[in-house]
């Protein structure tokens, strides 16, 4: 773990014990955030990095993010996945500006340093000089050594097709990082089953990026929020919930079962977002199909901190990968996947619902939304606190929506890792 | 261009294209529906998906009653912070007239205003259309709004 030496914060420190008040300074501070880089994006956590599915061949390349810190994700000439820092050895140059595509070997623009799949640096124009008279004058040291100035190559892990990495090699392996209750809701989606890549959609949301960790692992929220959640049962007051985190408590599951059926009286009286008479003109965007691997809830959100919200919702799926740019503003890129047996039928249909998620989705839209008034409000006041009370001020696992107890174990966590 | 394209005719597409983009920017999204066919469709897609044949759309409608649910969401579902877009769209260019069909591209730039803020650029991309004439009027088939834009600025809820 990163030890870097501990700055006070300008901020009046933490309220209290607990983590039923969280400060607002958490959000906006950019010392805090500057720490929480370094400890949570580039030190002692697997961080998202995409799906091998996006570079099935060598030589494949896509970019990515740690953090704020561009990377490469590359298909080896053995098959293998590297991950790579996009900064040239020799002076720093952000080099590849490519989004994706395919190469034999990597050359920075600015003085063509070469480096292969691997990273290894193999090549340095006029590294023994320049012949002039019969002499050769200029160029490297004789005593350079080209092993070891190679591109920063990151820790990889890759399990089920998902592509994970780390600045960090004395990391615990990606199954301990997850612990046994996440994991296993991990490989349900992720069974060794081929992935498909349906596409991408990319939003920039004016908020803390936490605030995205938070809406999900916030089951009190959608079913207020999100009418389409609480008029079609998705996700609502009587839908059988349960909430599990690692034993960390930084990683979350929110598990439900949809709700068939009218909602008893007490489940929506007060709600306004539930319209009782809403009904779809085209019910296609809403043809729910179980299947077999979900073992039983129609809708498994998980929160893999720092930077991965994995989404099945019915037959939806998505990664959704946050990317932070500032305490008050993080990018927000969401892969859309279906698996290679899918059906053409089945295939539609997870594009359909769709139209549920991303930028302009009927129970996403307004999460960017919310968080952006949120951050506006914690910038006018970084002393206030937020209220974390719903089911009590400790961080058991919980059974049922009015609960923030994932969102109280996440900071438990994040004190400990922070410090304060 | 093309020659089997009346000026008459043209001239009714912009029509269409004026109105379309008159009836989103007032926001009389009642109207909006009526732009399409039946079983019209609808994609707002990010370049990269297009591009690439990746069929992942940020809206994708397969019908007008599709396009009416987004209505009913705008109104009634979808908490957003009101704001007031102003599409700025060129002249269509006919890329194809096939049996009755036109082929055309727009391109468009769409600018947000927020209360109390300045405008900013929102999306900027094309449009790929197909229009027809049902029952006399000219009606998209299709719409695709292809967008260049690598950042939604947080949410688009209005239709482009
Ligand atoms: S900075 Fe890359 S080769 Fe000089
Ligand atoms: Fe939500």
């Amino acid at each position: 773990m990163n030890d870097a030496p501990i700055t006070l914060p300008s901020s009046p420190g933490w309220p209290g014990d607990g983590v039923h008040r969280v400060p607002y300074w958490v959000y906006t501070d950019p010392d805090t955030y500057r720490r929480e880089l370094d400890r949570f994006y580039y030190a002692g956590h697997w961080c998202y990095i995409g799906l091998e599915a996006e570079i099935p061949h060598p030589g494949d390349f896509r970019r990515s993010v740690v953090g704020e810190r561009s990377v490469i994700m590359v298909r080896t000439q053995d098959g293998g996945v590297r991950v790579l820092e996009n900064v040239c050895a020799h002076r720093g140059a952000q080099f590849c500006r490519e989004r994706q595509g395919n190469r034999k070997e990597f050359v920075c623009p600015y003085h063509q340093w070469a480096y292969d799949l691997e990273g290894k640096l193999r090549g340095i124009p006029y590294r023994r000089g320049i012949r002039q008279d019969g002499q050769l004058n200029g160029g490297m040291p004789a005593d350079f050594q080209m092993e070891g100035r190679g591109l920063t190559s990151l820790k990889v892990a890759v399990r089920g097709g998902v592509v994970f990495a780390s600045f960090d090699h004395s990391l615990e392996s990606f199954e301990d990082y997850l612990g046994p209750t996440i994991l296993s809701y991990f490989d349900r989606v992720f069974d060794g089953r081929k992935l498909k890549v349906l596409g991408y959609n990319r939003q920039r949301i004016p908020g803390n990026w936490k605030l995205m960790q938070e809406n999900i692992k916030d089951p009190y929220h959608p079913g207020l929020l999100h009418s389409w959640f609480v008029t079609f049962g998705l996700w609502r007051a009587d839908s059988k919930t349960s909430l599990k985190m690692d034993p960390h408590k930084r990683h979350a599951a929110m598990i439900g079962v949809r709700s068939v059926g009218k909602p008893a009286g007490d489940v929506v009286s007060g709600v306004t977002s539930y319209k009782a008479d809403m009904s779809l003109r085209d019910p296609r965007q809403l043809d729910i199909v179980p299947e077999e691997w979900w073992k039983g809830p129609t809708a498994v959100m998980l929160t893999l901190f720092p930077s991965l919200i994995i989404q099945q919702q019915v037959n939806s799926l998505s990664m959704r990968h946050i990317q932070p740019r500032g305490p008050g503003v993080f990018d927000f890129v969401w892969t859309h996947f279906a698996f290679e047996d899918d059906s053409d039928e089945m295939i539609q249909r997870r594009l359909l619902q769709a139209n549920l998620f991303g930028p302009s989705g009927y129970v996403s839209a307004d999460d960017g939304e919310v968080i952006e008034f949120s951050q506006m409000g914690f910038q006018e006041k970084p002393d206030q606190q937020c209220l974390l009370e719903m089911g009590g001020h400790d961080s058991e696992e919980a059974t049922n929506i009015a609960s923030e107890t994932l969102i109280r174990g996440m900071y438990e966590y994040w004190r400990r890792v922070m410090g304060v | 261009m093309n020659q089997a394209l009346e000026a008459q005719a043209y001239t009714e597409l912009l029509q269409l294209y004026a109105e379309y983009t008159a009836a989103i920017d007032a926001g009389d999204w009642d109207r909006w529906p009526e732009f399409f066919t039946e079983d019209c469709v609808y994609k707002l897609q990010p370049r990269e998906n297009h591009e690439r044949g990746l069929p992942l759309a940020t809206l994708h409608f397969h019908s007008k009653g599709m396009l009416q649910d987004r209505v009913y969401g705008i109104r009634e579902t979808l908490f957003h912070d009101p704001y007031y877009q102003r599409h700025v769209v060129s002249l269509p260019r006919v890329l194809a007239v096939d049996r009755g069909r036109w082929f055309l591209e727009a391109n468009y730039a769409v600018f947000r205003t927020k209360l109390g803020e300045i405008s900013t650029v929102f999306n900027v991309g094309r449009y790929l259309d197909e229009v027809v004439r049902v029952d006399g009027a000219l009606k998209f088939a299709s719409r695709f709004c292809i967008y260049d834009s690598e950042m939604i600025p947080n949410a688009i809820i209005y239709p482009i």
